[in-house]
């Protein structure tokens, strides 16, 4: 079976907001109709958004990481969300596991935005029906798209490469590679919802140089005996001297 | 959570329905097995769960204007092998159907006798399609109260006390005003009514006051850590990804300050339990039927802010991610 998800790099989001922006757009031009947008240059702008990109200081200052937090519908694999359904609107795809929204059965009835503890559900004020993620399942599919693109629009749009997109059912995909040896992880696992989507944490890229590393060993100007002129301290372009 | 005015008057409502169709249904089931006298078929049973009937409705009106698109309001019968929204959906009609139906056979003297015993007890066709209505009414209260029980991250709701307070709540409505009705239609029953209206009313107390303290103690699962899953103490939202609100501001949190909801909460243990009672008895003592009315009125009103209160109590998890509220 397929569990289509993201993965999202949290040491690699920059919070530029990219992916909110081209979530909103491919999907607000889509079939599925308009997601509305009130006063959005005003002074209390709202609307329906799949995606939100949040932004959390860890650490007390002057020791703190800011992290950017991209946040959508995780797919759950036993999403409580679709149970409580009365209509049969919310429904979770056999295929390939996507947690879906049929807008035209909807009756607007929120419950299943109560049943969510994520908070990625968000009412449609103008249609009145609920809405969330799709995985971009009208793209990912579409064979008139170059097969680089079917891929969801966020993903397209992120220019740092946090998102990825893929099937983590499946061992060898790069999504549960990526899980498996980043340390991938999903939100709120006291809830037994087992969200598709994962996490990759935040890493500590240190690197130790030893002093013998500082000097180059095999430099082929040093068999030749040719005298080097530059005193051993003096500065480089690469961090380590000739010598 | 935000809690939605027709999601309030529903409940509420209902719950009156419900109760009121219990005692009228009480009174003649005792008055079957000879405990009490029978009362009018006309002016009491058919009447009274009339009374019900129109409760009852005026909660299903109520709960439209919850929804976005009320004209599919059907659809929603459709999914009750796991949504209890569903069997809700599917409950409710069938007791306004039993309860019409209860009431339609008093008022038309549609009854037949099915069976008398030696000492006088004895077997109408109405008290069977009551016993039907009866086991309906119940069967709502499970599902009201397990709409909210169900969802277990509602730490609030989700315990067994939700279901017996939706129980004993909309039963102590229905019997105070069986008490007030009865006192015009049937005033032999005043008592009987008003003795059990008060006994409903006070298990209510302890079953209330107990979900209040358990919710006053929860230990919460779900934190900022296991939110965004970062192991730290001091984890603080800077931004919520957007500076205006969305339905996730304004849908889960009831925005009233700690003040109010401390006060609130007294407001309705007075109005729904403490203050009924005291009418309640005073007007059995001085067979007053605007005093009993009162009773009623205020126990409603107190109803109403116990579930705006049960609303507004329940922290949703989400709120973790929008903390800048
Ligand atoms: S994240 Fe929420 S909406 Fe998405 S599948 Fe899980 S419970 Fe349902
Ligand atoms: S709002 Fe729509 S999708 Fe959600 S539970 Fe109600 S009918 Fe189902």
């Amino acid at each position: 079976m397929t569990q289509l998800a993201l993965v999202i790099d949290l040491n690699v989001c920059v919070g530029c907001h990219a992916c909110v922006i081209s979530c909103k757009e491919w999907n607000t031009s889509g079939p599925a109709g308009t997601m509305c947008d009130d006063n959005p240059y005003g002074a209390d702008p709202t609307g329906t958004f799949f995606n939100r990109v949040q932004t959390y200081e860890i650490g007390e200052f002057p020791y703190t990481e800011t992290v950017h937090f991209p946040k959508s519908c995780l797919h759950c694999e036993d999403p409580p969300c679709v149970p409580v359904c009365p209509t049969g609107a919310s429904y979770k795809r056999e295929n390939d596991g996507i947690v879906l929204v049929d807008y035209d059965k909807c009756i607007g009835c929120r419950y299943c935005s109560w049943a969510c503890p994520y908070g990625v559900r968000e009412i449609d004020e103008h249609e009145k029906v609920m809405k969330k993620c799709t995985l971009c399942v009208d793209r990912i599919y579409d064979e008139s798209l170059p097969k680089a693109e079917r891929k969801p629009a966020c993903v397209m749009a992120c220019p740092t490469s946090a998102r990825l997109f893929g099937d983590v059912h499946d061992p060898q995909s790069e999504v549960s590679i990526a899980i498996r040896e980043e340390g991938g992880y999903a939100l709120m696992p006291e809830w037994g919802t087992r969200p598709s989507n994962h996490y990759l944490p935040r890493r500590k890229m240190r690197k130790h140089i030893h002093k013998d590393e500082l000097v180059r060993a095999d430099n082929p100007l040093k068999k030749e005996q040719r005298d080097h002129a530059e005193p051993i301290d003096a500065p480089t372009l690469d961090d380590s001297t000739s010598w | 959570m935000h809690p939605a005015f027709s999601v309030v008057f529903l409940t509420t409502l209902i719950g009156v329905g419900q109760g009121l169709f219990l005692a009228i249904f009480t009174g003649q089931s005792y008055s079957a097995v000879e405990l009490l006298p029978s009362e009018d078929s006309i002016q009491f049973y058919a009447m009274g769960s009339m009374l019900a009937l129109a409760f009852l409705f005026a909660g299903l009106i109520a709960s439209l204007f919850h929804l976005g698109h009320p004209e599919r309001a059907w659809r929603a019968a459709t999914k009750w092998r796991t949504s209890w929204l569903s069997r809700e959906v599917i409950i409710l009609p069938l007791v306004m159907f039993l309860v019409c139906l209860y009431s339609l056979m008093h008022y038309f003297g549609w009854d037949t006798m099915l069976f008398t015993s030696k000492t006088g007890a004895h077997l109408q066709l109405t008290l069977i399609v009551g016993g039907l209505g009866l086991i309906a009414t119940l069967a709502l209260f499970l599902c009201t109260g397990m709409i909210y029980a169900a969802i277990k991250f509602l730490q609030e709701w989700a315990t067994p006390l939700t279901v017996i307070n939706y129980l004993l709540l909309g039963s102590a409505s229905g019997f105070v005003l069986a008490t007030a009705f009865s006192s015009y239609n049937a005033p032999g029953l005043v008592k009987f009514y008003g003795i059990w209206a008060t006994i409903i009313t006070l298990a209510a107390l302890l079953t209330r006051s107990a979900a209040l303290l358990r919710n006053a103690r929860i230990k919460y699962k779900s934190s900022m850590q296991t939110a965004i899953g970062i192991r730290h103490n001091q984890i603080q939202q800077k931004s919520m990804g957007f500076m205006g609100g969305s339905v996730n501001t304004r849908d889960f949190f009831h925005h009233q300050s700690r003040l109010f909801m401390k006060s609130i909460k007294w407001v309705f243990m007075l109005l729904t339990f403490f203050l009924p009672l005291l009418f309640l008895w005073s007007g059995i003592e001085q067979a007053n039927s605007s005093t009993l009315i009162l009773a009623f009125l205020i126990q409603y009103a107190g109803l109403i802010m116990e579930r705006w209160f049960f609303f507004a109590q329940a922290n949703h998890p989400q709120n973790l991610y929008y903390q800048s509220l």
